[in-house]
């Protein structure tokens, strides 16, 4: 059956979708939705071809928007999105996460959780995380205390992983009540030396789960790439081989769990930019022995842009496509798992999150 | 006998009226107080006090609301047929 491909876009001046069929090489650009709110996530629910988009306006708050015609028309909700009276407001939704039986999840900054049962048309709070017995010691990354990194486990519906800046990762096996840090052999390089390994407080980027194997897990932080083969429990260092130990985003390859891509730039006091002004997506695929620097069709000269925690993906197709967006709004395409580079897209505002979805035509 | 609560002018920003389906950007609304003229924009359009105000509860802090000159909070009293604007602040890049 025919297959038509959409990058779902988000951009600090809305959301933007580009389609292609699945031989990706001839695409089109659609946008702005979300009425140019600043969108920080995309994403598409494979089981009802529905639309998400999160985010907040300095103006009018948070809210989700759905697309139920692949982003032909929208509209947005927020309610139930909010804390309880008193409570410092909640100011922006950063990640959505649809999961089984359309259950859909939206982390939010202040850091929290959100679900909705009705297809994001109201959302009841999981205050599992302000309940934290850590949570006053929790400091705001760059972006502010934002829950950025949303990860569901496909066989079990009431585990989750989360991700946020800087507090760290967490983990919950009752759908969002409690929660677990998970960041034992995660550094935090900006504490005094006898103090670089705490239970929580490191600068998570962002949090992927391997396709096939239950509990591996690939993380990028603010201070190196990590592997987990038990759920984040432990993570190990796989940052050798690489040109630093900084980048924002890492993508799972949707079938091979060995397979990772990561975007890393030049260091976090060095300009965050590609390094030696030179594009490169890395990949392994022997979960992060060795890499390879993929670089055909990327700039190799003057490339001063960064890539955002949740601004590259892949797609489900054979071979694997893989995207990201930069800081400054241009889309790249590769779709032979890394070999080739595309630019999609030039002079696009500021690019958030990239996430893609595979649809029957 | 209930008294019944005189309408108030209200003008509404053109970026948040057309979130909402038929949306307009002048009305003529029964509200005592800004918080029930809140309340009465949320009947009329689901979703708008979201927009408007914040769970502290209060006034989104980017968000104005001016009565007969005055800036105004939730408790602000309205006298009947007063004039109401609601105004986005200087706010983005």
């Amino acid at each position: 059956m025919a297959q038509k491909v959409l990058i779902l876009i988000g951009t600090k001046k809305g959301a933007f979708i580009l389609d292609s069929d699945p031989a990706r090489k001839s695409w089109s650009l659609r946008g702005p939705f979300c009425d140019t709110w600043p969108t920080n996530h995309v994403v598409g629910d494979r089981a009802s071809g529905r639309i998400y988009a999160g985010g907040g306006n300095e103006w009018f708050g948070p809210a989700v928007w759905q697309s139920d015609d692949f982003g032909a028309s929208w509209t947005h909700s927020s309610r139930g999105l909010a804390y309880a009276e008193g409570e410092a407001p909640v100011k922006s939704v950063w990640s959505l996460a649809p999961g089984a039986d359309g259950v859909l999840y939206a982390g939010v900054e202040p850091a929290g959780l959100f679900r909705s049962d009705d297809g994001g048309e109201s959302f009841t709070a999981l205050d599992g995380l302000q309940k934290h017995p850590s949570r006053a010691e929790w400091n705001p990354g760059g972006a502010g205390l934002i829950l950025h990194s949303l990860v569901l486990d496909p066989d079990d519906p009431d585990a989750l992983w989360v991700g946020i800046s800087a507090a760290g990762v967490f983990h919950s096996a009752d759908g969002g009540r409690t929660w677990n840090a998970r960041n034992r052999g995660t550094r935090a390089d900006y504490m005094p030396e006898d103090l670089r390994y705490p239970e929580h407080g490191q600068c998570v980027h962002c949090v992927v789960k391997a396709p096939g194997l239950r509990h591996r897990l690939y993380q990028q932080n603010h201070c190196g790439m990590y592997r987990s083969d038990d759920g984040g429990v432990s993570w190990q260092s796989i940052e050798k081989g690489l040109p630093s130990s900084f980048g924002f985003p890492a993508a799972a390859h949707p079938r091979d769990a060995e397979t990772l891509f990561l975007v890393p730039l030049n260091g976090d006091t060095a300009g965050r930019f590609m390094p030696e002004a030179k594009a490169a997506v890395w990949r392994t695929r022997d979960g992060g022995a060795s890499w390879q620097a993929m670089r055909s069709g990327l700039p190799q000269k003057d490339a001063y842009f960064n890539v955002l925690r949740q601004a590259m993906a892949t797609d489900t197709l054979e071979p694997a496509g893989v995207y990201f967006g930069t800081g400054s709004g241009e889309i790249y395409a590769s779709a032979d798992e890394g070999e080739n580079w595309t630019r999609l897209a030039e002079h696009l505002p500021t690019i958030s999150s990239v996430e893609t979805l595979v649809v029957e035509a | 006998m209930m008294e019944e609560i005189a309408p108030v002018k209200v003008r509404l920003p053109a970026h948040l009226v057309r979130l909402f389906p038929d949306g307009q950007t002048y009305l003529e609304l029964p509200a005592a107080t800004v918080r029930e003229l809140m309340d009465a924009l949320e009947t009329r359009w689901p979703g708008m006090r979201d927009r408007l105000c914040d769970e502290r509860p209060a006034i989104r802090r980017h968000i104005n609301v001016f009565v007969d000159g005055r800036r105004a909070r939730l408790e602000t009293p309205l006298r009947p047929g007063a004039d109401v604007f609601v105004l986005t602040a200087i706010s983005g890049g």
